[in-house]
């Protein structure tokens, strides 16, 4: 049986206007409750009293359109995005784009949720409080370090927690001045040493040995004196899990520094490996994306960082305690490093993580870590064949994991098309753009796969069969593929200059107004 | 126990699950799992709760657990100081919670080309509010924008010293600092407690060449509204310091955008366009400065813009400045990037583009009068000074009980019992401000909200023995 | 507006290659290379590269030497070129492509394509310098020039960005003076020639997930701000400053007249000396703290021994190792395809004490820790 292909796909193209364009003026949306003619005779003129210029002179250049008119534009724009929901969307490597359960959303629309405000009495939250307990105690199993924080807005911002509470650690030992240098691998997600660098560190970058392992020669000729920690993920980001990832934390802590797990690739390792056994102090979990939480475009997200007993006087405050009866929220915590986001954090992402949690339980984590590397196995096999198709590092003698980083490198060399051209062409089939990897590519002509649990044995044949066919596009008639895409909501850009062009780049409507009036 | 077939992992269907196996040559996963040396391998399974396969079952537990808050629907609340009950339209909810944009990922600018154009309609409908030209995407909240902007100004400048206007949200300052301490000094400014605004003495007597930026909140945390704008401005720019305000954007259907008195940079926070408050989670924050070259190459973040397509008359859409490339001392202080709100960037557009001009005017308006009601009946009350602070504000004024002899904790303890959650108590973080709390009124009050306020306040404070001379 | 690619064949160019022999300059290399039955690849090559730019035809305007020089090549990939100059069919020498570079550059093209090897690219280098964009399509033996791209068609591809005005950017990448004779004996006696303006192969895709990049420009003056920071610390230290665009960054940045091709001296953040050769360098450092920052020349990775011979095996043994600073852009660490950087000092004991894993910067307190081969 051949798998589908959706040949005749057409992503919906509305040729949108922007809302400005749609503007009817007069027309209102929504009314607000204005206040009782009792309460607006008493209060009498609160604009006449504003302090002088601060009274607003113009009304401020909003679109005024009907109810109906908001309501479809915007489900016309909702309607030329691919979200994971409704696409087989393996596309995104070291994403786990899974699928983000719809009971979830009800859950967190609940008022009791919903409208709950971060300053209320604790008597009157003691429901997100026991979530936010409970969810603690779970991840500090799968983890198997002493605490954690879900203040984190993202994973990012868990790596930028760890930085803040390595140098508030250092600091507090007077050896900050010292320890200033980070250590991190290359094929580490890039916040790794970004976060790191926001915080102050110096960082330096280990590149893999021949096998694609992180080199742990080169480790040792970078600790030393001035090591303040390793931030590392494992599996990195091409998918080899790093066997001697222990004896890198026993180098790094005989030099004296600590080490955190970059845990964002741990999908596939629930219940299988954690942190503990390696030796870290810290790691962290991207919570909107292990735990099926939906990414939101680009967020609300959550990170949750986990730490050794030894670490935990700086966590950020507040803490959320259990006295036995009731949970509380402690913020008596001098070494804490502060805040890194206001009040708790996203709570949303950790109800609907707690909310996916229960419903798999242990087993279920199993499974899905089993599931996913079952996947991404298939998969690579199936793969196996397509012209132009090439994968980092083969004949290492090394199973891949969860992801595997594949290289159209042969493809290029062969019809100049590359991997930028496959992944414009993709979106002819309603599958979504694929990850690449990050600039600059350490492996040419990259695309990072990650079938994780969600996807069936259909999804995975019907990617490949598509990969197959755009190969075969490639060889046949390569201006077609670089054209591409084709089918999607919109056309390409034909003037990306001009986006680099301050005369002519506009990041709002009143700004292109402005540079294309005559 | 026959294996179960999980309904979010279609392969854990047994049988399929063999058919993968058998075609990669394993007998199970532990073959691939292998790679892994058996002392790094966890043993055994994980002590976690008993699942709930179900979800029914589940959706009664965490309704079970849900029960246990008491929300601000079925209690009376005026809490505000940085998250804000305000009404969501049901469109807004009906937008985000599509699947097509709940669950996208970053994308791309052709298959998420909807995504792309609600980001530049997001930041086109803030840039009207606030009167700039440039907004970035959503950052993790106000107090990461507040970081955010005064880290670019510190990479445009090279200086390293900000003052900032003691006012402002101790917990947002708390992230300042923590973002600002490699190599960041942060300065407070003094401000008057019995009129409002900022002190421009001390403001003349610390701001130097050294100062890169001045920040200040407007309308406040407290609430008051700073009326010297024009002259803050002028005084940082005199010593070639940027400007850096924070502003409510529901404040600026009527109150005048900073960008008309001075401000160079502007950050604020969106929860209240449109955003659930969710304890605190419902935060997301924006960032604004002119459009200049030098401002657009030290946003960390991505800038959607609008450009052409091959096809004639559609737009399209990409990343501004993509490539940017240096300027002064930038490579010396970085930035990190992630996953931060966009979602709730979707929200504020959609909710924005409902409202339209005249009804954020009319928000403004509704807001102050029910604010200025509040605090006659309020100030009314016997021992109780309200507004504490004189300077007109905007949705929130400090309410004082010094003369009540009652702390505030008692007494919100006291409106708790009457089914109302009480302001925020400032004594902790303002403590010069004795026992005081700070009340929010938004367009969910009613008249009769704010009178049964009045009266369980007085029934409060009449239960326990006066004071006050 | 129509776009004009000039086009430019070396037509006996990686004809020795095939034949055993190493490169193909000088006349009776050629002859003997003839004589052994090696057949042009340069033409081949010229073609497969063209072939990416088939659907700008009509919107694209290919100027090119007569005959074997690209006038064949074009008519074979399909198009109408514009013939300019003259030539003796059959016996072109290196004065033909200085010739034709120029008379292209004078015609105002986009971008000159040429088709050869090292001696190609300095004979382009030559007539046009930096002033008009060039890119080289692979068809000599082992290159060491950087200018050139990996395979035909991935420069057809990139000449074919070019034309739609899709390159965001334009690096500076090393031209390198071999002598062929030498090479052919075995030993490898090369230097910095110069450098020609290429296309970038990167960052003409917006890649979202990575947040906007930094450009080349930008990782350069991270780079440099990172030594700078060295510089003031040490304000009584001798920095001996290597030739290369990548130090040549440093010395703007402070604004110095560096020499782009030979090893300059800063100390207090002062130029102190300009192209210097290794004995003032050994006058200059003796009994003084110094450190010798060098950068990757040409695209093998080598970062002693191309180019910079002048910082000797003595003067790195006056200095010490300890004081090294070796400085590189991650696109050109990515560019050696995970190859190591390699030291060729023509003293085995420096080499060996060279070889093993170094710290690369790479940005404004960013490192990698890298190996290096002999």
């Amino acid at each position: 049986m051949t798998a589908r292909v959706r040949k005749d796909y057409q992503q919906a193209r509305w040729n949108e206007p922007v809302i400005y364009e749609l503007s009817l003026p007069g027309a209102r949306g929504v009314l607000v409750p204005m206040p009782d003619g009792e309460v607006q005779a008493k209060a009498g003129d609160v604009l006449g009293r504003l302090p002088k210029g601060m009274r607003r002179a113009e009304l401020p250049n909003l679109p005024e359109l009907s109810q109906k008119h908001v309501l479809s534009h915007y489900l016309h724009l909702s309607q030329e995005t691919l979200g994971s929901n409704i696409t087989n969307d393996i596309s995104e490597g070291t994403c786990t784009m899974k699928y983000n359960p719809r009971i979830n959303e009800v859950l967190v629309g609940d008022p009791r949720f919903a409208e709950l405000h971060p300053d209320q009495d604790e008597d009157t939250v003691q429901g997100i409080l026991e979530i936010y307990h409970r969810f603690s105690q779970i991840i500090k199993e799968i983890s198997g370090m002493d605490e954690v924080t879900f203040q984190p807005g993202g994973g990012n911002h868990a790596v930028y927690t760890a930085a803040s509470v390595v140098r508030a650690y250092w600091a507090a030992r007077g050896q900050l001045e010292q320890r200033n240098e980070i250590i991190t691998t290359i094929f580490s997600h890039p916040c790794d040493a970004a976060a790191p660098a926001t915080a102050g560190f110096k960082v330096i970058t280990l590149y893999p040995d021949k096998q694609g392992i992180p080199d742990i020669e080169a480790l040792k000729a970078a600790v030393s004196e001035h090591t303040a920690a390793i931030f590392m993920t494992n599996p990195e980001d091409i998918g080899i899990f790093n066997p001697r990832v222990d004896d890198f934390v026993r180098i790094v802590h005989e030099a004296g520094g600590l080490c955190f797990y970059d845990q964002a690739n741990a999908n596939a390792f629930l219940g299988v490996a954690r942190a503990r056994e390696a030796g870290f102090d810290m790691c962290h979990f991207n919570v909107h994306k292990t735990f099926g939480t939906p990414h939101g475009g680009e967020g609300p997200a959550n990170g949750a960082f986990c730490c050794a007993n030894e670490l935990a006087p700086f966590l950020p405050v507040p803490r959320v305690v259990y006295d036995g009866k009731k949970y509380h929220l402690d913020y008596d915590k001098p070494q804490s490093i502060g805040k890194v986001r206001d009040f708790m954090g996203t709570a949303g992402v950790i109800l609907k993580a707690y909310a996916w949690t229960m419903m798999m339980g242990a087993e279920g984590l199993r499974e899905t870590a089993d599931v996913s590397v079952i996947n991404n196995n298939y998969m690579l096999a199936k793969m196996e064949g397509i012209r132009g198709l090439d994968y980092a590092f083969r004949g290492n003698g090394i199973r891949r994991q969860e992801q595997v980083r594949y290289t159209w490198e042969p493809l290029k060399n062969d019809t100049g098309v590359g991997t930028d051209d496959v992944n414009n062409r993709i979106a002819d089939y309603g599958i979504e753009h694929y990850w690449t990897s990050h600039h600059p590519w350490v492996i040419p002509e990259p695309m990072t796969l990650e079938p994780c649990e969600t996807y069936s044995i259909d999804d995975l044949d019907e990617y490949v069969e598509v990969i197959r066919t755009i190969s075969e596009e490639a060889y046949a008639d390569p201006a077609f593929v670089k054209a591409a895409p084709h089918r999607a909501a919109s056309h390409r850009r034909n003037d990306d200059a001009s986006l680099d062009d301050p005369a002519k780049w506009a990041v709002t409507w009143r700004a292109h107004v402005k540079k294309t009036r005559k | 126990m026959g294996e179960i077939v999980f309904p979010y992992i279609a392969n854990s269907v047994p049988s399929v699950k063999k058919r993968m196996m058998d075609e990669i040559g394993i007998k199970s996963a532990d073959d691939i799992f292998a790679e892994i040396p058996e002392h790094l391998r966890y043993k055994g399974t994980l002590n976690l709760p008993k699942p709930l396969l179900s979800e029914y079952e589940m959706r009664r537990h965490v309704e079970g657990l849900l029960a246990k808050n008491s929300s601000c629907e079925d209690h009376l609340s005026f809490l505000g100081g940085g998250t804000w009950q305000h009404y969501v339209p049901a469109v807004v909810d009906t937008i985000i919670e599509r699947d097509e944009f709940l669950t996208a990922y970053v994308g791309d600018a052709y298959a998420d080309h909807g995504k792309f154009q609600a980001m530049f309609e997001m930041a086109s409908m803030v840039g009207e509010l606030v009167d700039m030209d440039v907004v970035n995407t959503p950052t993790y909240d106000w107090a990461n924008a507040i970081a955010i902007a005064v880290r670019m100004a510190a990479r445009m400048n090279g200086r390293k010293e900000i003052l900032v206007d003691a006012s402002m949200s101790p917990k947002r300052l708390a992230v300042v600092k923590n973002y600002c301490l490699p190599d960041i000094t942060v300065k407070l400014l003094d401000f008057d407690r019995v009129q409002g605004g900022m002190n421009l003495e001390d403001l003349k007597a610390k701001i130097s060449s050294a100062t890169s930026a001045v920040y200040f909140e407007n309308p406040s945390y407290l609430g008051f509204i700073e009326g010297h704008g024009e002259e803050i401005a002028r005084i940082t720019h005199a010593v070639g310091a940027e400007l850096i305000v924070g502003v409510d954007p529901s404040s600026l259907g009527v109150l005048t955008p900073p960008a008309q008195y001075g401000a160079d940079i502007v950050c604020g926070e969106l929860q209240p366009l449109g955003i659930h408050m969710q304890w605190g989670g419902g935060l997301s924050g924006f960032i604004a400065t002119r459009d200049e070259p030098k401002y657009v190459a030290e946003y960390p973040s991505l800038l959607f813009g609008l450009t052409t397509t091959t096809q004639e008359g559609e737009h399209g859409f990409g990343q501004v400045y993509y490539e940017r490339t240096s300027y002064a001392s930038r490579e010396r202080g970085k930035d990190f990037i992630g996953t931060t709100t966009a979602l709730y960037g979707i929200a504020a557009a959609v909710y924005l583009a409902l409202m339209g001009p005249q009804g954020m005017r009319d928000l403004g308006l509704g807001i102050m009068q029910r604010a200025a009601f509040a605090a006659d009946l309020l100030g009314a009350l016997p021992g109780v000074k309200a507004p504490y602070i004189a300077a007109p504000g905007f949705k929130e004024f400090v309410v004082n009980f010094d003369g009540t002899g009652k702390t505030v904790a008692e007494i919100n303890q006291a409106l708790l019992q009457q089914g109302i959650f009480g302001g925020k108590d400032l004594s902790g973080e303002f403590p010069e401000l004795g026992q005081s709390a700070l009340y929010a009124f938004t367009e969910v009050h009613t008249k009769d909200d704010i009178r049964r306020l009045a009266l369980a306040l007085d029934e409060a404070l009449a239960a326990f023995p006066q004071v006050k001379a | 507006m129509t776009k004009k690619l000039g086009l430019i064949v070396n037509p006996f160019a990686g004809m020795g290659g095939r034949v055993g022999l190493k490169g193909s300059d000088g006349a009776d290399t050629l002859q003997k290379a003839l004589a052994l039955g090696a057949r042009p690849e340069a033409p081949r090559r010229a073609v497969e590269a063209l072939s990416m730019l088939q659907d700008l035809k009509g919107a694209l305007e290919i100027v090119a030497y007569p005959h074997e020089m690209g006038e064949d090549e074009a008519r074979q990939a399909g198009f109408e070129p514009t013939v300019v100059g003259s030539i003796d069919r059959g016996h072109t020498m290196p004065e033909d492509t200085v010739r034709a570079a120029q008379d292209l550059m004078r015609l105002g093209v986009d971008l000159l394509l040429f088709v050869g090897g090292d001696g190609t690219a300095r004979n382009v280098h030559d007539a046009v310098g930096d002033r008009v964009p060039a890119l080289g399509v692979p068809a000599g033996v082992k290159i060491h020039s950087a200018v050139y791209a990996t395979t035909p068609r991935a420069a057809g591809d990139l000449a074919k960005m070019v034309m739609e005005e899709r390159v965001g950017a334009f690096h500076d990448a090393e031209v390198m003076d071999i002598d062929e004779d030498a090479f052919r004996e075995g030993r490898v006696s090369s230097r910095l020639y110069g450098y020609l303006r290429v296309p970038a192969d990167t960052g003409h895709v917006q890649n979202m997930k990575s947040g906007r990049a930094a450009g080349d420009e930008a990782a350069l003056a991270a780079i440099a701000e990172h030594v700078i920071e060295a510089m003031e610390a040490h304000p009584d230290d001798l920095f001996i400053v290597g030739p290369g665009t990548t130090t040549r960054a440093i010395m703007d940045r402070l604004g110095l007249q560096g020499t782009l091709l030979g090893v300059d001296l800063v100390e207090g953040l002062r130029l102190v000396g300009s192209d210097v050769g290794e004995r003032d360098l050994l006058e200059r450092s003796q009994g003084r703290r110094s450190h010798v920052v060098v950068t990757v020349i040409g695209g093998q990775g080598y970062i002693f021994g191309r180019g910079n011979q002048q910082i000797s095996p003595r003067v790195l043994a006056q200095v010490g190792l300890q004081s090294l600073m070796v400085v590189a852009t991650r696109q050109k660490i990515a560019s050696l395809r995970g190859g190591p950087l390699l030291v060729d000092t023509g003293d085995a004991e420096m080499d060996r004490r060279l070889s093993g894993y170094a710290r690369v910067i790479t940005g404004f307190h960013d490192e990698i820790v890298y190996r290096v081969e002999a």
